[in-house]
């Protein structure tokens, strides 16, 4: 009796250390209340996109898909949506800056729940779908075409199908082969001569393009991963069976992404972002043009004639806050740049916007450092991660991509 | 005797073990700071009015555009009408201002005004900070949300 009552604090011991998982991280009730405010099952369903009122019709879907794989679709025939925007590799190109007819200066986007976002391109100088797949489309660097040359483009291949979605196309025998207010110097002429409500046509042509195309987007939403099974079991307190299991250094790397590495600051939510734009410090890359980020492109937007509360708008101008409350300047939008979604992320090097990095273990110690912006103030915080540290949020960081 | 010392030992022993237990359990809770004054209410910087603040509709919610009531009263408890609203804030601990830029877009009667674009993309501390012009005098008042 005496022998067991002197075991007891050993058993005790043993117990508790048991119970601590020896050195498998345990999440607190905080903690799992982010976790499971990270899992994909708390995605809400997709809102109606009311600035579009073809964006939930299947042939304009249908039509949108056609013309996002169309190389057609570009003043040499070569170059389509899918040429940045790969359908095996998510919708992105695995290029630190996107190549249409040149290079761009910018990381191409990967496509993923890309109908949630509130502002599009990683300065946010669209604020729509629709209006966004336009932008490309007349990009020098890009697409390279002009919106006189889609709209005839449209009549002769496409004219039947835009025409059984969209009514009748205009008259388009006397609009200019080649024009559009951001073309060449003889195309911006063109446009320039060409009447007002010619104008109009063309643009509203342009317009239902891009509607076309927002249609189809909508459809491609980020897939269930490991994490997302580990953070159902986790909520509901299932055992997390087989591969949904995650290893104790992808809990660390879980624990420290909520916690100690202040990454969900930013990335939030069951995408992983807030939807927001910060200077984080990334460094611009030498032979690049000058980029001031979101600073820029609040004027783009507003002036862009396919924004919310331009007249190719379908629907309310309710569906315009995000523009209307936009914020319009100050410090803290020079050099910021959307924080972009994290789910895949892992399998889509190189990383920033303008593919910056060539590893997610660069991205960490970018953030354990925290260097100062070359413009701007960075709101980056410096933060102490040991090796063992760094390696477990990468660890983590794969969970969302298997 | 030699028995009891061995039970005062593994009493100490035990006594120790749940020392350890409770400091490592308080050193690894998170930190809960006192933090800002949440009032939802409360008199502007100079004494002018009695200002409230809170969502139109249900709670505080992360990530979407909402719009908040603000409802300014005299002192005596009298509505402000008319009143001339500036809306600024942002976060104190991260160095950043408001994601949207919210302003005073509607009256709505008994000294209330509705607050429309406001969103709060992270969790955390949050200032919003308003200016207001009215018939009595300027004055401004500042009110903490903590997500």
């Amino acid at each position: 009796m005496r022998r067991l009552l002197l075991v007891l604090p050993l058993v005790a011991l043993v117990a508790m250390a048991l119970l601590a998982g020896c050195g498998k991280p345990q999440f607190s009730d905080t903690e799992k209340k982010v976790i499971a405010s990270l899992a994909l099952n708390t995605m809400p369903p997709l809102k109606p996109d009311t600035t579009n009122r073809f964006a939930e019709v299947p042939a304009a879907a249908a039509l949108g898909s056609t013309l996002f794989f169309d190389q057609g679709m570009s003043r040499d025939g070569n170059v389509s949506c899918s040429t940045c925007h790969k359908i095996d590799r998510q919708f992105q190109d695995d290029l630190p800056q996107a190549v249409g007819i040149g290079r761009t200066n910018r990381r191409t986007m990967p496509l993923a729940g890309v109908a949630r976002d509130p502002w599009f391109f990683w300065d946010g100088r669209r604020d729509s779908l629709w209006a966004q797949a336009l932008t490309p489309l007349e990009n020098p660097l890009e697409h390279g075409g002009n919106r006189a040359a889609f709209a005839h483009y449209i009549k002769k291949r496409f004219g039947e199908r835009y025409e059984r979605i969209f009514g009748p196309l205009p008259d388009l025998s006397t609009v200019p082969a080649n024009a559009s207010p951001l073309g060449t110097d003889a195309e911006k002429a063109a446009w320039a001569a060409m009447p007002v409500s010619q104008a109009e046509d063309v643009n509203r042509v342009f317009a239902n393009i891009g509607k076309a195309i927002g249609a189809f987007e909508r459809s491609i939403e980020p897939p269930q991963t490991r994490f997302d099974r580990f953070a159902i079991d986790l909520a509901s307190g299932a055992e997390p069976q087989g591969d949904d299991a995650l290893s104790p250094e992808e809990m660390l790397g879980l624990k420290l992404f909520i916690g100690k590495a202040n990454c969900v600051t930013c990335h939030n939510g069951p995408r992983f972002t807030d939807n927001s734009f910060h200077n984080t410090g990334v460094p611009p890359v030498k032979d690049l043009p000058p980029d001031r980020g979101r600073i820029d492109a609040v004027v783009q937007v507003e002036a862009d004639p396919f924004n919310c509360l331009g007249k190719f708008r379908d629907g309310d101008d309710n569906a315009c806050r995000e523009l209307r409350f936009m914020v319009k300047g100050g410090p803290d939008l020079v050099r910021a740049y959307k924080t972009p979604s994290l789910r895949g992320a892992a399998a889509r090097a190189p990383y920033m916007h303008a593919g910056q990095f060539s590893s997610l273990e660069e991205v960490v110690e970018h953030y354990s450092k925290a260097p100062a912006s070359v413009e701007g103030v960075s709101e980056v915080h410096p933060v102490e991660l040991s090796d063992r540290e760094r390696a477990a949020l990468v660890a983590f960081l794969k969970t969302l991509s298997e | 005797m030699a028995s009891l010392w061995r039970y005062l030992l593994a009493g100490l022993g035990l006594a120790a073990l749940l020392a350890g237990v409770l400091a490592i359990v308080y050193l690894t809770a998170p930190q809960t700071t006192p933090g800002p004054d949440r009032s939802r209410s409360k008199t502007t910087a100079n004494g002018l009015f009695v200002a409230s603040f809170q969502p139109e509709r249900g709670g505080v919610r992360q990530g979407e555009l909402q719009s908040w009531l603000l409802t300014l009263k005299t002192v005596k408890g009298d509505p402000v009408e008319g009143a001339a609203i500036a809306v600024s804030g942002g976060m104190p601990q991260h160095n950043h201002g408001l994601p949207t830029s919210p302003q005073a877009t509607d009256y709505l009667g008994e000294g209330r005004y509705r607050i429309d674009g406001l969103k709060f993309t992270m969790s955390g501390w949050w200032q919003l900070r308003f200016a207001i012009s009215a018939a009595a005098g300027s004055d401004t008042v500042v009110f903490n949300i903590v997500l």
